[in-house]
């Protein structure tokens, strides 16, 4: 049993919640079960980031937080850090520019001397996929895939369901459309996968140009317009498209893109009901999403999403800290 | 109210499969009754077609047009002319102009222009990359809003098969039908006759077959793999039908078309260095063309088109290789058809349906059949007729045809448009 570090007094959103894996690399490794208790003991850190209470805990102090970071990010770095700095851990920022020989080679050294520095909790986004797993191969602690490649982001999709859960109350049963670049998407692979096991009906809606192969076989419904996607869609999840994509090679160009795909009001009244927005960000306004709909307070839930990613990670780097790996006990 | 009656006509639709003595009465455009018992309404003017048979317009799914860019070719106005006198009341325009049609307002002006000048119908293609450069994919979604109904990439096939492939897979979402001429233009480089014993003695640069059917395999299996829906457009090699004909057995959404002359013409015809007859496919073999002739029967081939390529005298009149490819063809394209209803016994109605019902289909098109409610649009023809085609007679601004001074048979007396007539003879 991972001894809980925190105070405890029956009720479970109390404690950490219980993770089996010793790192988050993934959605599969997560059980529902898991899933739902990180996203309940998020839930009552938010009075904490919203500033409606003490805004520090010391659950994580004497803890090393590495962020290391070899793709540019604002909002998962700082919110990372921030996560851990309120935990009361040290955090250290490490920005490494991928270089773009040997990248396996620079991944494998820095895993070296990162591990001899001896750190409880390792964040690691990187421009491979697969990178988050090789280095926790050849590291002592538990590391936190803050996105490879196009693999995977899953404490995006944990904020992102929590995200929905203070909005509707609920994710069960609820219709969630993944519109955009799902081919080159991190953010819609860990959401499909999340998403399906709190039990929503997932929707993917693309150019057939940036669907994945296979993607018929992941559990969500697949569309090619948003036409016929978006009726009955409780929650649309805009994902980011890469300005480069749009010059004739997967999509024809912006203008092309915002006509068929791009979310503006028009559009999103094709769901018939009222429907929340989503945006993992950055945003590009006039691509892939409108500003109009992005800044509605009334549907748009993209600020929200910030707010949560900080209590969500506080839950995760509790949790991990909390694993019987990092407190000394075998596993 | 416009009304027309045509009487006593030998009906020949291929949509219904109707072979009949009948009437049509056409209604502000439309046909409105149809068959053995349509009767003239008291004062309806009438045309005794006693002797004639009636056929849906043809709709012609490849013409090349000098407009915009080169009109000293041939414009909107005098292909409509050829168009009509031809019998073709629809034809498919293709973007390799000068500017190539790849953006909305240039699709937007062929249908305008078309409107007001061609007198036939007039859909306007668009080009499948920019520039039919072969590299990056055309606005497909913008450009089928704005009114373009298939996409090619002209005479320019695509090498790269990942931007086929992309194109296949991104027009899918809108239904679009891409149009690729099979050929691999490295196999084809500086071929201007078919690779045969033939060409080799004449001392002509060859073109092998294998040119086309290895891109068509290529082609197939992009459209397998993408589920969008492939035009391969002007085969002429009797191997390249056995790709199709798999393609089509395993579900997949390839359809295929033929030129005119690769159904009526071999590559003898290249005898005496002949430049009219020298065509991109080339005219093949006589086992090819036979090969095409049972393909169009047994459904492997859909579609046949005029391939229609004006061409000046200053870029025909040269030694064979410098001289251009193609041919004038909208006024021979049909009684060259009908000549393998006269000569190879080639069903009339199998001959007609691909110039008419199949294509309209494939373009999800109302006209190309004789029904209630259809457009008003007709060509009345005397089948047996014989005649001495003279190519100075043609409508077309180039009269560069390799049919000139030939007999044929089958003759149009009057082509209607949307109940009006843009042609009588």
């Amino acid at each position: 049993m991972p001894k809980p570090s925190g105070s405890t007094q029956g009720d479970a959103t109390l404690a950490p919640a219980v993770v089996r894996h010793r790192h988050l690399l993934s959605i599969d490794d997560l059980t529902r079960f898991e899933a739902e208790a990180l996203i309940a003991r998020a839930e009552t850190f938010i009075p904490l980031v919203e500033g409606r209470a003490k805004k520090k805990t010391d659950t994580l102090r004497g803890r090393t937080l590495i962020n290391l970071f070899f793709e540019n990010s604002t909002r998962t770095q700082s919110s990372f850090e921030l996560a851990g700095k309120r935990m009361g851990a040290d955090v250290v920022n490490m920005s490494v520019k991928s270089s773009s020989v040997a990248k396996g080679e620079t991944l494998m050294d820095t895993a070296a001397t990162l591990n001899a520095m001896a750190p409880d909790l390792l964040v690691v986004r990187h421009g491979a996929s697969g990178a988050a797993r090789l280095l926790a191969r050849k590291v002592d602690c538990s590391v936190i895939n803050a996105g490879d490649g196009t693999h995977e982001h899953p404490t995006q999709a944990l904020l992102d369901a929590l995200t929905i859960k203070r909005a509707l109350g609920r994710v069960e049963g609820l219709t969630v459309a993944i519109c955009g670049d799902v081919l080159h998407s991190r953010v819609a692979r860990s959401n499909v996968r999340l998403l399906s096991l709190l039990g929503a009906n997932v929707r993917l809606i693309a150019p057939p140009t940036l669907l994945p192969a296979g993607v018929h076989d992941w559990g969500a419904e697949v569309f090619t317009s948003m036409k016929d996607g978006l009726p009955g869609a409780d929650v649309v999840m805009m994902l980011r498209i890469q300005l480069e994509r749009m010059q004739g090679g997967f999509v024809p160009s912006q203008r092309e893109f915002f006509w068929f795909y791009g979310l503006d009001a028009e559009k999103l009244a094709l769901t018939g009901r009222q429907t929340l927005v989503m945006h993992p960000g950055p945003m590009n306004r006039g691509v892939e999403i409108d500003s109009a709909v992005a800044d509605d307070k009334a549907v748009s839930l993209i600020e929200r999403q910030v707010r949560m990613g900080v209590a969500l990670r506080m839950a995760v780097l509790e949790a991990l800290a909390a694993h019987a790996s990092n407190e000394g006990v075998d596993q | 109210m416009t009304r027309l009656f045509i009487s006593n006509a030998r009906i020949v639709d291929p949509a219904s499969r109707m072979d009949a003595i009948g009437g049509v009465l056409i209604e502000n455009g439309f046909i409105a009754e149809i068959g053995a018992k349509a009767k003239a309404p008291a004062g309806v003017e009438t045309i005794d077609a006693s002797g004639k048979t009636l056929i849906p317009g043809l709709v012609d799914m490849r013409v090349v047009i000098g407009e915009p860019g080169a009109e000293h070719k041939e414009t909107l106005k005098s292909a409509g002319r050829a168009a009509a006198a031809g019998g073709v009341t629809t034809m498919v325009v293709m973007p390799d102009t000068d500017p190539v049609i790849d953006d909305v307002s240039l699709v937007d002006f062929i249908k305008r222009r078309g409107e007001a000048r061609a007198g036939v119908r007039v859909l306007p293609s668009a080009a499948l990359t920019k520039h039919l450069d072969g590299e990056q994919m055309t606005e497909i979604g913008l450009l089928s809003e704005a009114g373009a109904v298939l996409f090619s990439n002209g005479s320019r096939p695509i090498v790269d098969s990942r931007v086929l492939r992309r194109a296949l897979s991104y027009s899918s979402a809108f239904g679009a039908l891409i149009a690729h001429r099979p050929e691999d233009p490295c196999l084809a480089r500086g071929g201007v006759a078919h690779e045969s014993a033939l060409a080799a003695r004449m001392g002509l640069a060859g073109i092998p077959a294998a040119a086309e059917y290895i891109f068509a395999e290529r082609d197939c299996a992009l459209a397998e793999i993408t589920g969008g829906r492939l035009l391969l457009d002007m085969i002429s090699a009797a191997r390249t039908l056995d790709p199709i004909r798999r393609a089509k057995a395993a579900g997949v959404k390839v359809h295929a078309s033929v030129g005119i002359h690769h159904l009526t013409l071999n590559e003898l015809e290249l005898n005496d260095y002949r430049t009219f007859a020298k065509f991109s496919p080339p005219l093949r073999s006589e086992d090819d063309r036979q090969a095409l002739i049972a393909g169009l029967r047994d459904g492997v081939i859909d579609v046949v088109v005029s391939g229609h390529d004006p061409r000046p005298p200053e870029e025909k009149r040269l030694p064979f290789d410098e001289a251009a490819f193609g041919a004038s063809a909208l006024e021979t394209l049909l009684p060259a058809l009908l000549s393998l209803h006269h000569g190879e016994d080639v069903p009339l109605m199998d001959l007609i349906a691909a110039v008419t019902s199949r294509p309209a289909e494939i373009l999800g098109l109302p006209q190309g059949r004789l029904a209630v409610g259809a457009p008003a649009d007709m060509v009345l023809l005397d089948l047996d007729a014989p005649f001495k085609f003279d190519a100075e007679t043609m409508l077309s601004k180039c009269k560069n045809s390799p049919f000139d001074g030939r007999l044929m048979q089958g003759r149009v007396t009057r082509t209607i448009v949307g109940g009006a007539t843009v042609f009588s003879h």
